[in-house]
């Protein structure tokens, strides 16, 4: 589908559109994960949080290992461990048993709770259940003598959406439960989608640059970006605070950096400005200079403050890299595949410095990514392909008919990559075969030109590799 | 100390301390963050290696999204086992039944990938929707003239030892199928192999050079002709007894195959291994040539492992893996390096798995079933170990703490199994125990003064 045909009311529910006759029935090689792990690595972005999924063992222990082998952390996800009785019974005492085994060995503050598949297609009322673990005679405090943390609950079927909606829901939960009302602050409210620790941490630095405090969630970047310790620390210090989440109902702005998700899937930011009339700003996530200037410019409306200079003069020295290294990249295409809100980011960069995304592919269904792209890429009009709700059979399918120079995105295309010799640059999550997913920057004027070079160097080498003559200058 | 939840308190013990028995083979306690993953997870692990059969799997996204070529398991030919394929179903399957999707998922992947077989996992969801998934199989059989296997691996029903069960029946629909009167005197099936980095090739060619012939490989490298006339083979090696000697136990009642215990871990229990096939078969000459082939491999081996030991005597290890067969064989393998033990768990032990380590390991060794996060790392500390044997879910545990780590799990990319693979074994752990980081690691770091002194 060209980006300038209308997207579909609903991407979701049908993997069989009309209109995509090459569509499969089945997916073969995923370009997306779970709602549910999404969920988790939300919760890990709050201080003193446990992620605890209601449902089967496996799911909790699958997604730990998929995002181990990601950030390099632990990763302790608790699981409710539902067996075949409390499938047929009702799974309310293994939930309660959970949250008391876990509330006892880690001590943690909140629980973040999210449903899987299994528990949700059984009907069980886990919001009804928080409530009754909670009663101040009927529940746990009461069973067990030791206060229960906070729990909060986002339901994610992996059915029903993907990782994107998951991670999204979850901030969404907490900021539900915990955001109260207040005079209002120069706090700006700050929800991206899902990016890497070092991305957290240059986020923050743009913010404060402005002089404006930031209510950053989910941080994950000291939980899952730590430290070696002498002495463990079940729960691994940093996180945004609780007292950070109250806050967000009294600052002065949210922005959602991001936040492309399937319906029905509500976003902190619009929960804030429905409940306490707290202004929301839904941009995309600051990749190249065009959609960083968005952020900025943003930024500079809500502080009355200019650019910092040592951002200005970050932006500078991008601008000179593009134009020294510009006929490296001119006429050059390149396959952007992962998540919505990333491969908008992406795509719009690699447009700006001249390498044409033939192919923009997403295992998200929002229905939005191609109108997104059209809106922010007036040029790439009638150029690209978008594809949503998108498998690796078929992103292979077409980068062996485009032929592009460079595929962009998570360590998933490896395999694509391999077997038509198309460089891969690796991008967003889950990078498996690499060191350093948790440094990767993305955002910003300083992520931008880290990828830049990246993405050069790649090409450039490609071409040194290639050449018969073996040139040492390029 | 280590805090352990009341319910978990009998599945821990300490060699040497005349303990009751521990307690295992239960589902894992809810919010001790196990280890462990599912039923579905156990039936995926033993099947994923056969390289040319469709593994469909039944169900949402994420359960095919995180067995996506994730295991070493490598293959010779074909390697249709390395991509992940799911019905991927949606709310509206919740609702009205995924039976269609399923039927149209596996006519439209086998006629593009002409697999030699189809297995159909399972998932939690499929058994609460009342899927037929069964008749679905059997009507996609038909069609296409292949096995079409249901494997019944919703993820509920237990912990992976069920998923293991359920693997094996799958196997048994297959074994027995196919024609086995070619099939030779001396021929061994191999059990609980799953060729990761190539190790089944490593015991195949022993074997060859024994004079002994595989029939099946059950799974590593495996093929759906050869396991249609597994049945025809002499004897049955059992490796990952946890997995596949319920299989082992079928295939002697329903064909009369004995079958032995043995593993290929270490030089012991490697030699063992090998010299248990030479005598069941009673053959003199084959004896001989194992007895010859052992000793060379010995003499090729040794002088890594002790070049390896002399750093490495005196170290503590801490080993936490899967199946405890794995556990029991590092024990002894460790030994040789010098090294000792200081805990030994697994997932997915039996209580005779568990009483032979308390036997074998030296007094006050931390004996586990299915432990976590937080008793792995404080058995870690309170036994100063060195060294951390596991898998991905352990590595960080062990970094964190600045402990060296050698993969056992099956992501490993190094051969461990064989002669060679203690050779490797040895320099894998020289390697990270003897590597000059741990020196800014803060557990090395002199202890700062404090008020006191």
């Amino acid at each position: 589908m060209s980006v300038t045909e209308q997207p579909k009311a609903l991407a979701d529910q049908s993997k069989a559109p009309s209109g995509q006759p090459t569509k499969s029935t089945s997916t073969t090689n995923a370009c997306r994960m779970c709602m549910p792990l999404g969920a988790c690595l939300a919760y890990m972005g709050f201080e003193g949080t446990v992620p605890f999924l209601h449902g089967s063992q496996g799911c909790a222990t699958y997604i730990r290992r998929y995002l181990i082998s990601h950030f390099a952390e632990p990763m302790d996800i608790a699981s409710s461990s539902v067996g075949e009785a409390a499938t047929v019974f009702g799974g309310e005492a293994n939930l309660r048993l959970g949250v008391t085994n876990v509330a006892r060995v880690y001590s943690p503050t909140m629980i973040g709770m999210a449903s899987t598949c299994l528990t949700e297609t059984i009907g069980e009322d886990v919001p009804a259940m928080i409530v009754r673990a909670k009663h101040p005679e009927e529940g746990l405090e009461a069973e067990t003598g030791k206060p229960t943390p906070e729990l909060v609950f986002a339901p994610t079927p992996s059915y029903a959406g993907t990782h994107a909606d998951g991670f999204h829901a979850a901030v969404t939960a907490v900021v539900k439960k915990l955001a109260v009302a207040g005079d209002q602050t120069k706090a700006v409210n700050l929800f991206p989608a899902i990016i890497s620790a070092a991305d957290l941490r240059h986020l923050r630095e743009i913010v404060a640059g402005y002089g404006l405090p930031s209510l950053l969630m989910p941080d994950y970047s000291d939980r899952l970006d730590g430290v070696t310790v002498a002495r463990y620390e079940k729960i691994a210090p940093g996180g945004t605070t609780a007292a950070e989440v109250a806050a967000t109902g009294s600052a002065q702005a949210s922005i959602t950096l991001g936040g492309l998700v399937t319906n029905g899937v509500e976003l902190a930011g619009e929960v804030l400005a429905k409940r306490f009339e707290v202004a929301h700003h839904k941009l995309p996530l600051p990749i190249g200079i065009r959609l960083t200037d968005i952020f900025t410019d943003q930024l500079s409306e809500l502080s009355g403050v200019e650019m910092p200079e040592w951002l200005a003069a970050e932006r500078g020295r991008l601008i000179d890299a593009y134009i020294d290294a510009h006929k490296y990249a001119a006429d050059r295409t390149a396959i952007v595949y992962g998540d919505e809100d990333l491969v908008i980011g992406m795509s719009t960069f690699l447009a700006e410095i001249g390498i044409t995304p033939l192919l923009v592919a997403t295992g998200g269904r929002s229905g939005h990514l191609a109108n997104e792209i059209a809106r922010l890429n007036p040029s790439l009009t009638g150029k690209i392909e978008v594809l949503d709700d998108g498998d690796f059979n078929e992103i292979e399918a077409r980068a062996a008919e485009l032929k592009p120079d460079l595929l962009v995105g998570h360590s998933k295309g490896y395999a694509t990559s391999r077997r038509l010799g198309i460089p891969l640059v690796r991008v967003g999550l889950p990078i498996h075969d690499r060191v350093g997913a948790q440094r990767i920057k993305h955002l910003g004027y300083r992520g931008t030109q880290e990828l830049f070079d990246l993405i050069i160097n790649t090409l450039i080498q490609d071409r040194q590799d290639e050449s018969e003559v073996g040139y040492s200058y390029m | 100390m280590t805090e352990v939840l009341a319910a978990r308190a009998r599945q821990i013990t300490r060699s040497g301390e005349g303990k009751a028995k521990i307690d295992c083979e239960k589902q894992s306690v809810a919010g001790s963050v196990s280890q462990r993953a599912c039923t579905f997870c156990g039936s995926r692990v033993v099947l994923y290696p056969i390289a040319d059969a469709l593994h469909l799997v039944h169900g949402p996204i994420g359960c095919a999204v995180y067995t996506w070529d994730i295991r070493g398991a490598l293959s010779s030919g074909p390697e249709l086992h390395r991509l992940s394929f799911s019905t991927d179903l949606r709310e509206r399957h919740v609702v009205f039944g995924g039976e269609h999707q399923l039927e149209e998922s596996l006519d439209e992947l086998i006629e593009r990938h002409h697999p030699k077989a189809a297995f159909v996992y399972a998932t939690c969801i499929v058994g609460v929707i009342g899927d037929d998934v069964s008749a679905i199989c059997r009507t996609v059989s038909a069609k296409h003239g292949i096995p079409v296997i249901p494997v019944q691996s919703e993820g509920f029903q237990g912990s992976k030892k069920q998923g293991y069960d359920a693997a094996c029946e799958a196997l048994m629909a297959l074994i027995g199928t196919g024609d086995a009167s070619e099939v030779g005197k001396h021929t061994v099936n191999l059990l609980g192999d799953f060729n990761l980095a190539g190790e089944i090739w490593i015991i195949a060619e022993y074997l060859k050079k024994m004079g002994v012939e595989v029939v099946a490989n059950l799974t590593g490298d495996g093929r759906v002709e050869d396991i249609r006339k597994a049945h025809g083979a002499a004897l049955n090696l059992v490796q990952c007894s946890g997995s596949t000697t319920k299989l082992a136990m079928q295939m002697q009642a329903k064909y009369g195959i004995p079958f032995k215990k043995i593993s290929y871990f270490g030089i012991d229990d490697m030699a063992a291994a090998l010299y248990a096939v030479a005598e069941h078969f009673k053959d003199p000459e084959m004896l001989d040539r194992t007895r010859e082939l052992i000793a060379t491999e010995i003499a090729e081996v040794l002088p890594v492992v002790n070049e390896c030991r002399k750093d490495l005597e005196g170290k503590r290890a801490a080993i936490y893996v899967g199946g405890a067969f794995k556990a029991i064989s590092l024990v002894k393998a460790l030994r040789l390096l010098g090294m000792t033990t200081v805990l030994a768990g697994s997932q997915t032990g039996t209580s005779e798995d568990y009483d032979y380590l308390v036997d074998l390991c030296d007094p006050g060794t931390v004996i586990v079933d299915d432990s976590n996060p937080a008793e792995l790392s404080s058995f870690l500390s309170e036994g100063r170990a060195d060294l951390f044997i596991g898998g991905v879910k352990e590595r960080p545990l062990a970094y964190k703490l600045g402990v060296a780590f050698c993969d056992h799990n099956h992501e490993r990319k190094l051969p461990l199994e064989g002669f060679i693979g203690m050779a490797n074994f040895a320099r894998e752990v020289h390697a990270s125990v003897c590597s000059p980081v741990w020196q800014f690691a803060p557990r090395h770091q002199p202890k700062a003064p404090t008020q006191e002194d």
